[in-house]
């Protein structure tokens, strides 16, 4: 049987790996990808409490935060294709102005 | 079961290989694809840990729609065809061992403060059974599952008004066209002989 914590360990690996393609990656996609993998992330801690005390909690929990997350994704969809339009790239590093 | 220490390892290092190539990989298609197969295979760890409703909601919500939405912006914009320039120099030097450090802390804090090396207890055989959860969303967690709702048509709404092509409509278009022609057809007309 393998121990709780492993899920726990796995749960901190993906974050760290989402942390890192927020920090590192220009393309906004790319980082709005990596912000999912964070969630997911938490998620799975989420599932693992849950079996370790037996209760339901925290997958209503993940229920949630799955379902706020797909809104999310919708409206910062809709905000990249609108950035696109405008500026005509979706380059962090040349998104640097609030102007316009 | 005696097969599943073997089974989490493949998964999780699925699911690490698959998180690394999404952040590493230079074409957005195909770390869109890596996030793809991490969704399924974390689904499949899902199952493992006795949520069998949210591992298939996962697989719905998270790979079937979400992930679907990204490829067609994907399309829509692109992207795979831009030229990628330069990144800044010192953002990796610096990102990666920052990373280390919260990783080794993070490790430190797990060994430190593990607790017993037991598996998980056994539940029953309906653990995270859609009607157990779906008894607890709709008795304990009313208020949030409404509120959900009201976030989710607000996300429509928003969405819909953000996409609007921002051109005018043809009846707009045929509006200020009337209005241009009554303007100048009133200058035309002398002022005694003006009908309604």
């Amino acid at each position: 049987m393998v121990p709780v914590t492993y899920y726990l360990a796995l749960s901190a690996v993906m974050f760290m790996i989402g942390i890192l393609g927020v920090l590192i990656r220009r393309n906004s996609l790319v980082i709005f990808m990596s912000l999912e993998l964070m969630f997911n992330a938490s998620n799975l801690a989420f599932v693992t409490f849950a079996r370790m005390h037996g209760g339901l909690t925290g997958q209503i929990m993940v229920f949630f935060v799955m379902t706020v997350a797909a809104a999310e994704v919708a409206i910062g969809l809709a905000l990249i294709v609108e950035i696109f339009r405008t500026r005509h790239t979706i380059d962090m590093d040349k998104l640097n102005s609030m102007k316009g | 079961m005696p097969g599943l220490p073997v089974v989490f390892f493949i998964m999780a290092a699925v699911a690490i290989g698959t998180a690394a190539g999404m952040v590493i990989s230079r074409n957005t298609v195909y770390s869109a694809m890596f996030l793809v197969l991490n969704f399924a295979t974390v689904a499949m760890l899902y199952l493992i840990l006795g949520a069998p409703f949210i591992a298939l909601s996962q697989i719905t919500v998270y790979a079937g729609s979400i992930m679907v939405l990204f490829l067609f912006v994907i399309m829509l914009l692109g992207v795979e065809r831009m030229p990628d320039s330069a990144n800044l120099r010192w953002l990796p030097v610096v990102a990666i061992p920052l990373l280390g450090v919260l990783l080794a802390v993070l490790g430190l804090t797990f060994f430190n403060r593990m607790g017993s090396l037991a598996g998980a207890a056994d539940v029953s055989s309906t653990f995270g059974a859609p009607n157990e959860i779906g008894a607890l969303l709709f008795t304990q967690y009313t208020l949030p599952f409404e509120i959900t709702g009201v976030i989710l048509l607000t996300a429509v709404i928003g969405a819909i008004i953000l996409a609007k092509a921002d051109h005018p409509s043809a009846r707009d278009e045929a509006r200020a066209a009337r209005l241009a022609a009554d303007a100048s057809s009133k200058k035309d007309v002398p002022a005694g002989a003006q009908h309604d």
